[in-house]
């Protein structure tokens, strides 16, 4: 490492948006999928909401590999990338399994199977 | 200057998509909503030099997942908009995920104005220099992360077989047949 400490967190390249930015983007987007996920009751949707929260924690984990310059950040995306992917799985195969065998609608409401 | 048109443009694609998913009645609309939110994130991401990131996003995201959503969409038959999306059924849900909302932004961006690093050198090796980003990733990957690689692919078998038995058709005495 070449790069003197304390410097770390300088943008080398002055001319584009430095990595605040792209970091007051994720924080933005992070929250339109957190309000989304407390005001929708569609559970297809609310998981899509939960993607957009992921996606945000994506773009943080890029904008810090790239201000930090360090690669371990984009690996800890190709992670969460697979991780994801196993986890849409498992959860729509969760709502098709709850929604297939009775007969009402997809929101959130309509699970209350396991009400006490 | 042109960075900045690159991230302006990333950024509008991105949180445009993002508040149809929320706001759009129709679920096939939302999940074509999403696939724009993923398309911008990966703008951003090549405006950030994640040239790898940016491909597998498009890819395994908008491509293979959003598929899996509509999929699933249409499986359940849900395709059409939601009737009863003004009903309230918790008193004050939306005052209260609105004020949550105002006070998480704000949260979080007065995070990320603030820094917190250490200024210790990176273990994992330097993101710029000579070298394409595809061969760094893989360099990292396949040394010194090859053991949490490893532990992927157990993940995905796991998450496969579990799919599968999720998604089964149930047993006919257990409730009404669905299909």
């Amino acid at each position: 490492m070449t790069q003197a400490q304390g410097a770390v967190l300088v943008d080398k390249a002055s001319s584009g948006p430095g990595g605040q930015w792209f970091l007051a983007v994720a924080a933005v987007l992070f929250t339109i999928g957190m309000v989304g996920l407390l005001l929708r009751r569609n559970v297809i949707v609310m998981f899509m909401c939960v993607e957009l929260m992921l996606n945000a924690v994506n773009l943080t984990f890029v904008t810090f590999a790239k201000m930090l310059n360090d690669i371990g950040g984009q690996v800890v995306v190709f992670f969460i990338l697979v991780v994801a992917a196993a986890e849409v799985v498992v959860g729509l195969g969760i709502i098709v399994s709850i929604f297939r065998r009775r007969k009402i609608g997809t929101t959130a409401d309509s699970a209350v199977l396991l009400k006490g | 200057m042109v960075d900045w048109i690159v991230f302006v443009a990333g950024t509008l694609i991105a949180l445009s998509g993002a508040i149809g998913v929320v706001t759009l009645r129709n679920p096939v609309h939302a999940a074509l909503s999403l696939v724009l939110t993923l398309f911008g994130v990966a703008v951003l991401f090549v405006a950030q030099a994640a040239h790898f990131l940016a491909v597998v996003q498009v890819i395994v995201y908008a491509g293979a997942v959003v598929v899996l959503f509509l999929f699933v969409i249409m499986l359940l038959g849900v395709d059409r908009d939601e009737a009863n999306i003004g009903v309230e059924p918790l008193r004050a849900q939306r005052p209260a995920a609105a004020v949550i909302g105002v006070a998480a932004a704000g949260l979080l961006l007065a995070l990320s104005r603030v820094s917190f690093t250490t200024g210790a050198p990176s273990t994992a090796g330097a993101a710029d220099g000579p070298g394409t980003n595809v061969e760094k990733i893989a360099d990292s990957v396949f040394t010194r992360y090859v053991y949490a690689f490893e532990i992927t692919s157990v993940l995905l078998v796991i998450a496969v077989v579990g799919a599968v038995l999720l998604a089964r058709k149930p047993k006919p005495l257990t409730d009404e047949v669905a299909a």
